[in-house]
């Protein structure tokens, strides 16, 4: 159950934006989260209002926008799209691949009412 | 990924991290800032200055990773009975609950440093640094870093070691490479721990737990041995004399062209 430790680290984050904003109160938190994150959003969802509780951020909603997992195959080229325990080539089946995307953990932006 | 904010923002994903609408300015005093930092920035900029720490003392630093019980406290110390006149050698144990593992480690007369604070599901830099610094870095070679015994949190956290070090037992099945793809896709090694019970444990097959590893496009060597009966300890202690050699080396070419340091960094 990391997603507390996780979610603290948001909330200093969301707490330097309201300041450098002079924000009120923080409305929404918007992350965008890879599938190979090993972020589960379900745990996050749950631990966002306890970690909240009594800052700035308190009653703020928390959206969680996943990011599609596409991996480069090294031999034929080709990007396709995959699961988190089968990433390889959609063409050609090779294992030989990287990921493009499917392991980032970011805050993308948050919403706030001015004071 | 970015060192700087943890970002992992690639030319590759670019296009989809940053996809999405800029809520407009409106009229009633709300905003939308734009943020896209990495969630875990703070822990990856201490890894980073952990990493310094070590690198300015050609230390190697190995995170062992695995569930609970999967033999890491005993494959330690039977590296240590191996290594113990070769290499300085150093342990920091992520036994949150007990002095356990440290004092087993002690027993082979190796610096052993409990970490004990934090949660009970992963270590983290900040943690490992203050472990870091009960240590004499100038006095050793190798630095084991043995997590705590979990497969899917400890993952998350760069805690600014060179080595992703997984261990698999050959009790808990050879498919957990795909049931914990986070975890295993981070090994820079794959050992097949507890090999002398292959022999009662027929449905685990090593080349199917291979096979696993692969399907998550990662290339590193998997070897099999048992701390127990001795087993297949060469060839893991002939990949950690590779890894230090490698190390060194880089460390004298580093010092060879001082005049690149700033660079470098
Ligand atoms: N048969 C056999 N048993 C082993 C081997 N290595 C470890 N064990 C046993 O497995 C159990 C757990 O070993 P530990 O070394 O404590 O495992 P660990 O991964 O450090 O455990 P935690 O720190 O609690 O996560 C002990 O009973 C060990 O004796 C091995 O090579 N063969
Ligand atoms: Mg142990
Ligand atoms: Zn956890
Ligand atoms: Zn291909």
């Amino acid at each position: 159950m990391h997603e507390l430790s996780v979610c603290q680290a948001l909330l200093a984050q969301v707490e330097n934006v309201a300041r450098d904003n002079n924000a009120q109160r923080v409305d929404r938190v918007i992350l965008r989260i890879g599938p190979l994150a090993g972020i589960e959003s379900r745990l996050l969802q749950d631990a966002f209002p306890i970690a909240c509780a009594g800052t700035v951020a308190a009653g703020a909603e928390l959206v969680i926008e996943e990011l599609p997992l596409v991996v480069r195959c090294k031999n034929c080229g080709a990007e396709t799209a995959a699961a988190p325990n089968r990433l390889i080539c959609g063409v050609c089946g090779d294992w030989h691949t990287q990921l493009v995307s499917g392991d980032e953990l970011l805050l993308a932006s948050v919403e706030l009412t001015k004071s | 990924m970015c060192d700087t904010c943890g970002c992992n923002i690639t030319p590759g994903n670019k296009h989809l991290v940053e996809a999405g609408g800029k809520l407009a300015h409106s009229a009633d005093g709300k905003a939308a800032v734009d943020v896209l930092h990495g969630l875990l920035s703070e822990n990856d900029r201490q890894a980073a200055h952990n990493r310094d720490h070590l690198d300015k003392h050609g230390v190697l630093a190995v995170n062992l990773m695995s569930s609970p019980g999967a033999g890491k406290t005993a494959l330690l110390e039977a590296t240590i009975a191996a290594l113990k006149d070769e290499l300085r050698i150093a342990v920091i144990e992520g036994d949150l609950e007990t002095e356990n593992d440290a004092e087993r480690i002690r027993a082979h007369g190796v610096p052993a440093i409990q970490i004990t604070t934090g949660s009970a599901c992963h270590l983290d830099a900040h943690m490992v640094h203050d472990a870091l610094h009960h240590l004499d870095l100038s006095q050793i070679d190798l630095l084991f870093i043995e997590n705590v015994g979990n497969l899917v949190c400890p993952a998350s956290f760069d805690l600014g070691h060179h080595r992703n070090v997984v261990l698999l037992s050959t009790t808990e099945g050879d498919d957990k490479p795909a049931k914990y793809p986070v975890m295993f896709r981070a090994a820079d090694l794959l050992l097949l721990t507890k090999s002398d019970l292959l022999a009662v444990l027929d449905d685990f097959v090593p080349a199917r737990a291979e096979q696993h590893l692969r399907r998550l496009a990662n290339a590193a060597p998997v070897l099999q041995l048992s701390a127990r009966k001795g087993a297949g300890l060469q060839d893991w202690l002939d990949w950690l004399r590779a890894e230090i050699a490698a190390r060194r080396e880089a460390r004298q070419k580093f010092r060879a062209a001082p005049k690149l340091s700033g660079v470098l960094k």
